[in-house]
């Protein structure tokens, strides 16, 4: 699991109809714990910037799909 | 004045012939949180918003515009060789019978895009709060469309899109910054 | 349009080029709200010294990427020759 990823379990009523979810995740993105950016952060290759979508590793929030198929 | 460059900000590819996507995608181009939305909201801003962060609202819509067109170029790689029939099982019909292949400014329930969806508050704190409550609000819709697609090449585009987010945010959080800090600065009239 | 722009060469100059304009707009930004960053704006500059001439070997072989008066044209008008950003 990602360290930008949070946890949390939601409140089980004894009449929910529907199988319980074990727990529900949600992203806390760099950009929580930057108030301004420091000068000089380190920075990935140009070529790896362009695929993580920022000049800056600790910026960069990975986020991976839940898809489980359609339907 | 404005220079369109001919080319994409990221290579887009899709992986895949799935509709159904196309259809989900359209909540990042006419949404309330979309690509058109944020473009057209900092855009309006800039011109009531002290000189400091002017050009971070210039740049970052005009950026959004790039996205836009990632958002259209991927919506018309899935549609546009797609049958009325597969349109239909995607949902499409009703864009189908109103406007057959074209792509309009619409959410992905088919509603029309309107400028209620922005503000412009005059307040400078107030409207850069709403540009970052507007990122947060379109990455947490990149992850939603990333949860719905196994197509690695269409999230790749999306996790581009949605890492941009990310970024805008810091750049609006800031510019509030900058303005909190102006107390310290001179006065001159 | 002298060169074929669905050859390989045609996307890998692309995004050699998408590659450079990315990190441009990165440090555009930052410098938006970072105006003192001596260092930023020395890459800044740098990069935009190697875009320009990357750019302009895009556009020899592949036609122009700006118009209304950006970038030269041969005959017949380049502009509105087809693949678009979408199609491509």
């Amino acid at each position: 699991m990602n360290s930008q990823e949070r946890v949390w379990t939601p409140y089980r009523g004894p009449f929910d109809p529907c199988p319980p979810v074990p727990f529900k995740t949600y992203v806390v993105p760099p950009n929580q714990f930057i108030t301004f950016q420091p000068p000089n952060l380190p920075q990935f290759s140009l070529p790896e910037a362009l695929k993580h979508g920022t000049l800056w590793p600790s910026l960069y929030s990975p986020y991976e799909s839940k898809f489980k198929g359609v339907r | 004045m404005w220079i369109y460059e001919k080319k994409l900000q990221y290579p887009v590819r899709v992986g895949k012939c799935d509709v159904r996507m196309a259809r989900y995608l359209m909540e990042q181009y006419g949404g309330a949180d979309g690509e058109l939305a944020a473009a057209l909201r900092y855009m309006n801003q800039r011109y009531a918003i002290p000189d400091k962060v002017i050009g971070v609202l210039t740049d970052i819509s005009t950026e959004e515009f790039a996205h836009l067109e990632m958002i259209a170029t991927m919506i018309y790689k899935l549609t546009k060789d797609a049958s009325v029939q597969e349109l239909e099982a995607a949902g499409l019909g009703p864009n189908y019978a109103q406007r057959d292949h074209a792509l309009f400014y619409q959410n992905s329930a088919g509603v029309p895009w309107t400028a209620s969806y922005i503000q412009a508050k005059g307040d400078p704190i107030a409207d850069l709060y709403e540009d970052i409550a507007a990122e947060e609000k379109a990455r947490a819709t990149y992850q939603w469309l990333i949860d719905m697609t196994d197509d690695v090449d269409l999230q790749d585009g999306l996790k581009f899109l949605r890492e941009r987010e990310i970024i805008h945010a810091i750049r609006f959080k800031e510019s509030v910054q900058i303005l909190i800090d102006e107390k310290d600065k001179k006065r001159i009239f | 349009m002298e060169a074929n722009p669905c050859e390989p060469r045609y996307y890998e100059m692309l995004e050699q080029l998408q590659v450079l304009d990315f990190a441009l707009v990165e440090l555009n930004l930052y410098l938006d709200t970072h105006p003192q960053d001596v260092k930023a704006i020395e890459q800044f500059n740098q990069l935009t010294y190697e875009r320009t001439k990357l750019a302009n070997q895009f556009q020899e072989l592949y036609g122009p990427l700006q118009n209304f008066g950006r970038a030269y044209s041969k005959a017949p008008w380049q502009w509105s020759e087809s693949p678009w950003p979408w199609q491509v």
